[in-house]
């Protein structure tokens, strides 16, 4: 099995070549700060049977653009990621809000443009979240032998919850996860206040939807927060992290994947 | 009004600063969202329901003008008469003409957004015509001299204590010493003061949430029964509406009704819901002796046919502002205009301008919240983006910003050069980081760094490790 960056499932080659083929969409923020979770991701979709490749002309899904109305760079940055992405059976993310981009938002881009829109809506049909991909495309119900000894609340990130319905798959999962103990957060369906550049461009907003936020988390009592994108996580880690909270914060694909020996989200690394 | 919308951050500065308001807000949650959510649950066709709504309102803007003539005939038929009014100017000429031809002294007013729009109180008072208004919340933001702060619920910026100081300054014919301290002595209190005001009222004024078109009804919806004394009581009856109030038919406004006071308050119905035609039929016992609508544009009619059109199906419910966290963190007032939360950030820029409103659609996470609650289906994100797209188009956005994001466009359309980029500024704050795990501080990151934590990259990207794994190199 996977044990982190450098080594790979061996599938038997019958199997390899039934799994179907995925092009793993990293996500700029999983590429820079996080790469356990794109480890974590592959991991996952391995279990699941599939076979995972990574293109290297990826970069980010373009939301930056998009969200600030440059509609031409946008176009051709999703031009590219099309491209990229062309051939694989599935494209799967792990974040709703990049999976949401190529799955929703794309295909809009392209309206005025038939071939590209043609390519756009193939991408999006191919395109998932990863734990919605898990479940709901590959029918697993229960994690392969991941444990986690905690207590665990979690956060909806608004792409998934809104754009992609993720809500019930991850609890599904982390339900079977030995040791694991969930209570639900109150608000979890708010926003963080994160929402890309809006935290820089309006960072006191920002900042107080993150502290309630972070109030509504500590108030649970669980000692471990996941969610399933990193830029809500990086938003809300950073909060906590700033009030000295104990919350230990992770991509709930570490835990799924049974990959939470590295530090967590901001926490300082063991000596 | 005069907008202070391009002071959006500065507003939202003092807003987040207000202790009192901070407490105010809290309420929203117990006394909008969650009845909201629990009538829902017992209307299983609410989606349909939904869906009817918004095809209604699609249809009525699709053939708006043949529907506004046919309400002009039907009011003028019915006896009343109808002003067309492209501008607030034209609107409010058009109510103060009516007030100085009737000789009135007062007029009481029941609640309309539109009359705030058109700042008609100022223009009546500058005219010797004293404007009153008989909503519980609109009557204590007169009081105060304040503005509303959220479309249904317009002094939902203030505590109760805030009310009573403002009821013991103004109020100095009674006792001084009497006990305000809750909201039923505050409501019996406002509902005693109102009640001389509304007999001696001369003209009474309302809004309308429809205006409808095979019977030339105009139609409120209220709680507090104001409305209908405002409109019975005086000789003459005004109502002030915009062009999108207009519905086909009777019907129609049936089964919007159903979905208005649900989205709003969470109740199946408003208390009192209030169908008005025409003045007082030789025979009839009560209704005025004359019966105006004033019918607004005000740029309404421009945004027809481009993205924005969406907005225009609005029906005030207030409901994606009842869910919004960045209006929940602000308030009303930060918006700097009449119209707030995300229905304000989708139509205000229409209605004053980008170069005013501009940052209105801007401060939005795009968390989705508001349009999965809008019961007409408005996809408010989706306009606001609309918006943030003219302006980058017209060059309203900030230089630097512009400057930053293309800079980052260009390399992320270079998979080569942004690989050799993030390596290196991964390593870097990687190795800043390394010994906490988080970066305190960071030079050109304050708007990240001022407020929370930045987690530390774990050093190498994921790319390069991938990259390190195919060419069988490991770790
Ligand atoms: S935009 Fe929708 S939710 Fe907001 S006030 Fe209008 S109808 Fe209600």
């Amino acid at each position: 099995m996977v044990s982190g960056p450098g080594s790979m499932s061996g599938t038997s080659s019958s199997e390899a070549r039934d799994a179907p083929r995925i092009g793993l969409f990293v996500t700029c923020l999983v590429d820079f700060f996080r790469p356990s979770v794109g480890f974590a991701a592959v991991r996952l979709l391995e279990q699941a049977g599939c076979a995972v490749e990574v293109p290297a002309a990826q970069t980010c899904c373009g939301q930056p653009a998009y969200n600030s109305g440059d509609r031409a760079d946008s176009k051709a940055i999703a031009r590219d990621v099309i491209a990229a992405f062309e051939g694989f059976d599935y494209v799967v993310a792990p974040s709703g809000s990049c999976a949401g981009m190529l799955s929703h938002h794309y295909p809009e881009l392209f309206a005025d443009e038939p071939e590209w829109e043609r390519r756009a809506r193939d991408l999006a049909r191919r395109s998932f979240e990863l734990v919605a991909f898990l479940v709901d495309v590959r029918g697993m119900q229960a994690v392969a032998d991941a444990a986690y000894a905690g207590r665990v609340t979690y956060h909806d990130g608004c792409s998934g919850l809104r754009e992609l319905k993720v809500k019930r798959q991850p609890r599904a999962l982390l339900s079977s996860v030995a040791g694991l103990e969930l209570t639900e957060l109150p608000g979890a369906e708010v926003c963080c206040g994160f929402g890309g550049t809006f935290c820089v461009k309006y960072p006191e907003i920002s900042n107080r939807m993150v502290e309630e936020k972070a109030a509504d988390i500590v108030g649970t009592g669980a000692d471990t927060l996941l969610a399933g994108d990193l830029g809500c996580l990086l938003n809300m880690a950073g909060k906590l992290k700033r009030q000295g909270a104990p919350v230990r914060v992770r991509h709930v694909a570490e835990v799924l994947a049974g990959m939470t020996d590295t530090p967590a989200i901001g926490d300082t690394p063991e000596p | 009004m005069q907008p202070t919308s391009h002071a959006f951050v500065e507003n939202a500065h003092r807003a987040l600063n207000d202790a009192q308001l901070h407490a105010a807000l809290g309420h929203m949650k117990a006394g909008f969202q969650d009845k909201r959510a629990a009538t829902i649950a017992r209307m299983p066709e609410f989606e349909d329901l939904r869906d009817q709504g918004r095809a209604i309102k699609n249809h009525t803007l699709a053939h708006l003008d043949a529907y506004l003539e046919r309400f002009e005939a039907k009011v003028t038929e019915t006896g009343g008469r109808v002003h067309w009014a492209p501008t607030p100017a034209e609107a409010r000429d058009a109510i103060l003409k009516i007030c100085q031809a009737a000789g009135a002294r007062t007029v009481t007013k029941g609640k309309s957004m539109i009359a705030e729009e058109i700042a008609l109180n100022e223009h009546l008072a500058a005219n010797g015509i004293e404007p009153i208004e008989t909503d519980l919340g609109e009557y204590i933001i007169q009081l105060r001299g304040e503005l509303p702060s959220h479309i249904i619920a317009p002094a939902i910026h203030l505590v109760k204590e805030q009310v009573a100081e403002s009821f013991y300054a103004h109020h100095t014919e009674l006792d001084p010493k009497r006990p305000l301290d809750d909201a039923r002595a505050l409501t019996d209190e406002a509902r005693a003061m109102l009640r001389q005001r509304f007999l001696a009222a001369d003209v009474g004024i309302t809004g309308a949430n429809f205006l409808i078109a095979e019977t030339g009804s105009t139609v409120i919806v209220t709680n507090e029964g104001n409305g209908d004394l405002t409109q019975n009581l005086p000789r003459i009856h005004i109502v002030i509406a915009s062009i999108e109030k207009v519905v086909p038919t009777l019907e129609d406004s049936a089964t919007i009704l159903r979905l208005l006071a649900r989205s709003a308050t969470g109740q199946e119905y408003s208390a009192y819901t209030t169908f008005s035609t025409g003045p007082k039929r030789p025979g009839d016992l009560d209704g005025p002796d004359e019966f105006h609508v004033v019918i607004l544009d005000n740029g309404r009619s421009a945004l027809l046919g481009t993205p924005a059109q969406e907005t225009l199906r609005c029906i005030r419910c207030g409901a994606c502002m009842n869910h919004c966290p960045i209006y929940a963190s602000v308030g009303g007032h930060a918006y700097g205009w009449v119209i707030p939360g995300p229905i304000g950030a989708a139509i205000n820029p229409g209605l004053i301008g980008l170069e005013e409103a501009g940052h209105l659609p801007n401060a939005s996470t795009f968390c989705g919240r508001c349009e999965s609650v809008c019961p007409m289906r408005i996809p408010l994100p989706s306009i606001m983006r609309h918006w943030r797209e003219r302006q980058h188009e017209r060059k309203l956005s900030p230089g630097t910003v512009r400057a930053g994001l293309g800079l980052w466009a260009w390399a992320a359309r270079r998979p080569r050069l942004y690989r050799f980029g993030t390596r290196l500024a991964a390593a870097l704050l990687g190795r800043l980081g390394r010994r906490r795990g988080r970066l305190k501080r960071l030079p050109l990151a304050g708007g990240w760094t001022d407020w929370r934590d930045l987690p530390a990259p774990e050093g190498r990207t994921f790319q390069q490790h991938w990259a390190a794994r195919r060419s069988g190199a490991g770790r």
